[in-house]
């Protein structure tokens, strides 16, 4: 019976972990947040992020984060419903996983590659005898590199939770009268529901904080709260107003997580 | 017969990629209002039957008929037929009451009316009071009923149930297997029921199908198929059966242990080989000299209903008995039975020439 408990022992390098690389960081970001750029005890870095430029800031940052989802999410679903039908499924699967292997500044600089000027993108353009348009720094090229970037991530969870469900579940729904558009509607789509949220939770958060994109693809046009952060760490060197703005991230992650979040019950159609 | 007939196969043959023929020309014709079962070990097309009536795949050549319509083509959702799935398809994100009244929101019935329905539904399946439970808080008995209350609220002609007591424990299964034939009674649907259980079969149905490799055996009552199996195969799986090889030496004269018997069993042909079975609890143990056959007794087992007793003859074939009384193991036993009790099967014989026979010398079997 003494074999229940685990020696606690094992469990100090995950806590040290914990400590040192979760807590300890955010207990400073919060920390940091309170002091202004001359190092003075203040609220006025909270009372800043109400004024219209950061609500602005915030409101576009969530506006692209939320963009890039559902694009995201309208190309990853039918992609995923489809792989589920697929012979091949876990071969196709990996293709579409295996770009996310691949460093996030290596794709980032292969597509100011194809995007600028004389890249293939314009040369395409020219050869139909158009004029080549400037597609990098835009908002068009931010929001496909994006979408092109969180897609694996979308894909694989609504992927997982299609592929779960009980074929015999799609039967019965047609026995009982359904169309396939009904069956869709009204079995697949709420059985598969975890996995859309759980693909919007991966890709909407980091959506919030990107900052190598924003930089590379978009050339600062567009300010995330992400590289809010950079800026005001890196060039403003105010620490404070940086840290005010990565606790405010912090908040809308936990806010989005819980809404997003599993209510227990049933999961991917299986009974638990 | 035709002009109640509900359901009729022509020819049907269903292949799948790789597979080979999983059904083989099979045709049939049901009746409304009547409880059928289709009977056969795993992989003997029962299944496809059901899936293909039910419209979940189309018939690779061949013609189906519901109601006198060719449905070929016809989608499932189309299709007056309900079926209840082996492991029930409930769907796990609705409650029971939504489970029931998914078909009736789907036909875009009035709210009352559906209420109506469902609620009368569960009644009839002694789930009253049940509606606003989730599926997961449901114990397998209960989920059953469900299903099939989820079928029948949609008023079908014809109800398919897919081995839908496989899951249940052994009580559960009897009690349910009263239920069903209860319930198909009352309702007076077509029911057609697919198991691999003999006795599920034997207890429940008006008629049986009795399949192997895609094929139907032989269908009949319950009774014809137990007391007259067409062949071996059948014979050994509706209950147990001791299967011997015989000679057929006249009518009515039939030699199989190296005796000659007297059966009721004619028309076929002088010194014809045949198949002799004789039912483990037609078999009677007789004192030695007064048996029709001499056997020593070689393991016993006890059943509860009865004891199983393993015997082997003179020529070394092997005899079942069920009897209430014990024997001794080793000891040497007579066993008497009625000709009445001896089955002659023709080798090979076709259901239609093993009818005509039958028909010919007027005993089915269970007008002994």
């Amino acid at each position: 019976m003494k074999n229940n408990s685990t020696n606690p022992f094992y469990l100090i390098p995950y806590y040290l972990w914990i400590v040192l690389f979760v807590i300890s960081p955010i207990a400073l970001v919060v920390y940091y947040s309170f002091f202004d750029i001359s190092g003075n005890l203040t609220f006025d870095n909270y009372k800043n992020f109400f004024s219209s430029v950061y609500l602005r800031l915030t409101l576009s940052s969530f506006w692209y984060a939320f963009l890039i989802t559902l694009i995201s999410l309208l190309v990853a679903y039918p992609t995923a419903y489809w792989l589920t039908k697929t012979k091949n499924k876990q071969l196709w699967l990996l293709l579409i996983i295996i770009p996310s292997w691949i460093n996030l500044l290596l794709k980032a600089y292969a597509f100011i590659g194809i995007f600028g000027l004389y890249g293939p993108a314009n040369n395409l353009i020219a050869s139909i005898g158009s004029e080549r348009l400037q597609i990098l720094f835009t908002d068009f090229s931010f929001i496909f590199v994006a979408v092109y970037i969180f897609i694996p991530f979308m894909v694989l969870p609504i992927f997982n939770s299609l592929d779960r469900i009980n074929p015999a579940l799609i039967d019965a729904s047609r026995d009982l009268g359904a169309s396939s558009w009904t069956t869709f509607r009204r079995v697949i789509f709420p059985l598969a529901i975890n996995g859309v949220k759980a693909g919007i939770q991966v890709v909407f958060i980091p959506a919030l904080s990107l900052f190598v994109i924003t930089r590379l693809i978009a050339g600062n046009k567009v300010i995330t709260l992400g590289t809010a952060i950079e800026q005001q760490f890196l060039v403003t060197q105010n620490w404070g107003m940086g840290s005010t703005i990565a606790v405010f991230l912090i908040l809308f992650m936990i806010i989005i997580m819980m809404v997003t979040g599993e209510k227990g019950g049933t999961v991917n159609g299986k009974i638990k | 017969m035709s002009g109640d007939s509900i359901i009729r196969f022509e020819n049907v043959t269903q292949a799948y990629e790789g597979a080979g023929n999983v059904l083989n020309n099979v045709s049939f014709e049901l009746e409304r209002g009547k409880f059928y079962t289709l009977l056969g070990p795993s992989g003997c097309g029962k299944t496809t039957i059901l899936r293909l009536i039910a419209g979940f795949i189309k018939p690779t050549k061949g013609d189906i008929y519901i109601e006198g319509q060719i449905v070929n083509n016809s989608p499932a959702n189309e299709r007056q037929v309900n079926t209840v799935f082996q492991d029930y398809a409930l769907f796990p994100h609705l409650n029971v009451f939504e489970n029931v009244a998914f078909g009736l929101r789907i036909k875009k019935l009035k709210k009352a009316e559906i209420e109506r329905r469902v609620l009368e539904a569960l009644e009839f399946v002694n789930l009253h009071g049940y509606e606003k439970r989730d599926i997961s808080e449901m114990s397998g008995g209960q989920r059953q009923r469900v299903a099939i209350a989820r079928a029948i609220v949609n008023d079908p002609e014809v109800i398919l149930l897919d081995e839908p007591l496989s899951a249940l424990d052994l009580k559960l299964r009897t009690e349910m297997q009263y239920e069903l034939r209860e319930l198909q009674q009352r309702l007076g649907k077509t029911f057609i029921f697919v198991t691999h259980d003999q006795e599920e079969a034997l207890a429940m149905s008006d008629e049986i199908f009795v399949m192997k490799s895609g094929e139907i055996q032989q269908s009949g009552t319950p009774l014809d198929i137990y007391d007259e199996p067409i062949n071996r195969f059948v014979a050994d799986f509706i209950g147990e059966s001791n299967i011997v090889d015989g000679v057929m030496i006249d009518d009515y004269r039939v030699r199989f242990a190296n005796q000659e018997f007297e059966c009721v069993d004619q028309g076929l042909n002088k010194n014809e080989k045949v198949e002799i079975v004789i039912r483990p609890e037609d078999l009677h143990i007789s004192p030695l000299e007064r048996g029709k056959i001499t056997v020593t007794v070689d393991s016993q087992l006890f059943r509860g209903v009865h004891y199983e007793i393993s015997t082997v003859d003179e020529v070394g074939n092997e005899w079942l008995v069920h009897s209430t009384k014990k024997v001794e193991v080793g000891s040497r036993i007579g066993l008497d039975f009625e000709p009445e009790a001896i089955h002659v099967m023709r080798l090979n014989e076709s259901e239609e020439a093993f009818d005509a026979r039958l028909e010919a010398y007027g005993a089915p079997g269970h007008e002994k």
